[in-house]
């Protein structure tokens, strides 16, 4: 029988998250038998090879991109997982949510006290994605399965999470895994 | 077992002193129901309705219903604490909670609700609405993201204090604390010493320069639920899954 797959990546994030399951220390050779790693930022998989068993997400929806990767790992995972607060509840990039998006662009590339720009432009490169009028947690764009809050979660939540998961039983978390910060 | 007055919680046999209200008797008996603008000392407010149960069958808040001879109240049920759960991601939506950024994180009540109710994400639509802070005072601040309208410190400054600096302004979503001199926290006699502080439940009222002095680990609510031992060894992770 072959390894269930695994996939994982961060949208609006800031890569902690996927610090803290390399956090597991030694546990990830164990993880590295149980699992096959598809997409993700870990192995530098750019796109799914297979379908998979598990897919761990990070941050919540900030642009466009961020949308369309969810919804592809939505298609191709059996079991989705949003992990942490940005995807759960927004987290830190939802700190945008109270100021119009106008606002937050001048302020980063026009009107701010360091910027530099002479003509006032606002990126605008059409390879650039366009930014979300407001950042979502991931249960606002796709359906998801598990919740695991955190910022991050930490690596014994994480393990405790994947190996029941992996295990074909349902995820429990004793009281002291469950935080929001 | 002592003679008088009882009632019935949750299957026990629970003694009350005539004038008591559920809460008060289920505290004394040390029964944990759990709430968020109640706090013992100060006058029942009875408007977060955390602390619902049902009382011969009817919802009622246990902080403001008195309690009476041969009553049937039902707390710890499946039923009573789905609607519990309900409010507080209501409460959770409704505001603007950073917790990985709040100062009052481990030590607050409404945090600490959500973790002893297994609440991993909230399901409701995040409302991010739009509010201020008042950081004019030089020791104190209002933030009001994080505030949950529960008047405690509302209450306490008018009975513990004496001062009347916070009242409500405002009605529906529109409902708002505001302080005494209209403007700012820093033209009213609020003080660094006032009760209405520690009242907060959240961190919407919060000293200044004293954040974080409490390691991660060493938190209130970090190894021990708020109201005691957890109703389980185990709580799920939550498995609702959007339709």
């Amino acid at each position: 029988m072959s390894k269930p797959r695994i996939a994982t990546t961060s949208l609006c994030g800031c890569f902690g998250c996927h610090m803290s399951l390399l956090d597991i220390d030694e546990r990830i050779l164990t993880l590295a038998q149980l699992v096959e790693f598809d997409k993700s930022p870990i192995n530098d998989h750019k796109d799914f090879t297979a379908r998979c068993a598990v897919g761990l997400i990070e941050g919540g929806c900030a642009n466009a991109e961020n949308v369309h990767v969810l919804r592809r790992f939505r298609e191709q995972c059996d079991i989705l997982v949003s992990v942490g607060d940005c995807a759960t509840m927004g987290g830190i990039p939802a700190l945008r949510n109270m100021i119009p998006l106008e606002e937050c662009l001048r302020e980063a590339y026009v009107d701010g006290p360091s910027v530099f720009n002479p003509e006032g432009r606002i990126p605008d490169d059409p390879e650039i994605p366009l930014l979300l009028d407001k950042v979502y947690p991931a249960q606002e764009v796709v359906r998801i399965d598990y919740h695991i809050p955190g910022c991050p979660p930490s690596a014994d939540t994480l393990w405790k999470t994947l190996t029941a998961l992996l295990g074909g039983t349902s995820a429990e978390l004793p009281y002291e895994l469950i935080k929001y910060d | 077992m002592s003679e008088g007055p009882r009632f019935t919680l949750d299957g026990r046999e629970i003694p009350l002193v005539p004038g008591q209200t559920v809460i008060e008797a289920a505290d004394a008996a040390g029964i944990y129901i759990p709430r968020l603008c109640h706090k013992p000392g100060l006058e029942p407010f009875g408007s977060c309705r955390v602390c619902t149960v049902k009382a011969n069958g009817r919802s009622v808040a246990a902080c403001t219903y008195p309690a009476s001879p041969g009553m049937i109240v039902e707390s710890d049920t499946e039923e009573v604490n789905a609607h519990r759960k309900l409010l507080l991601e209501m409460l959770f939506v409704e505001g603007n909670h950073f917790c990985m950024s709040c100062e009052k994180s481990g030590n607050c009540e409404l945090q600490a609700l959500g973790y002893r109710f297994a609440i991993s994400a909230p399901q409701l639509e995040f409302q991010f609405p739009v509010r201020d802070v008042d950081a004019s005072h030089p020791d104190i601040l209002i933030d009001h993201n994080r505030c949950i309208l529960c008047a405690r410190c509302v209450r306490a400054s008018r009975d513990l204090d004496k001062k009347e600096v916070f009242g409500f302004v405002g009605r529906g979503p529109h409902k708002r604390i505001a302080v005494s001199s209209g403007t700012r926290l820093r033209d009213t006699d609020a003080d660094v010493t006032d009760q209405a502080i520690d009242a907060c439940p959240v961190g919407a009222l919060l000293r200044k320069r004293v954040g974080f002095a409490v390691p991660v680990g060493r938190r209130l609510y970090d190894k021990v639920p708020i109201g005691g031992v957890p109703p389980a060894p185990e709580v799920p992770v939550s498995e609702e899954k959007r339709a």
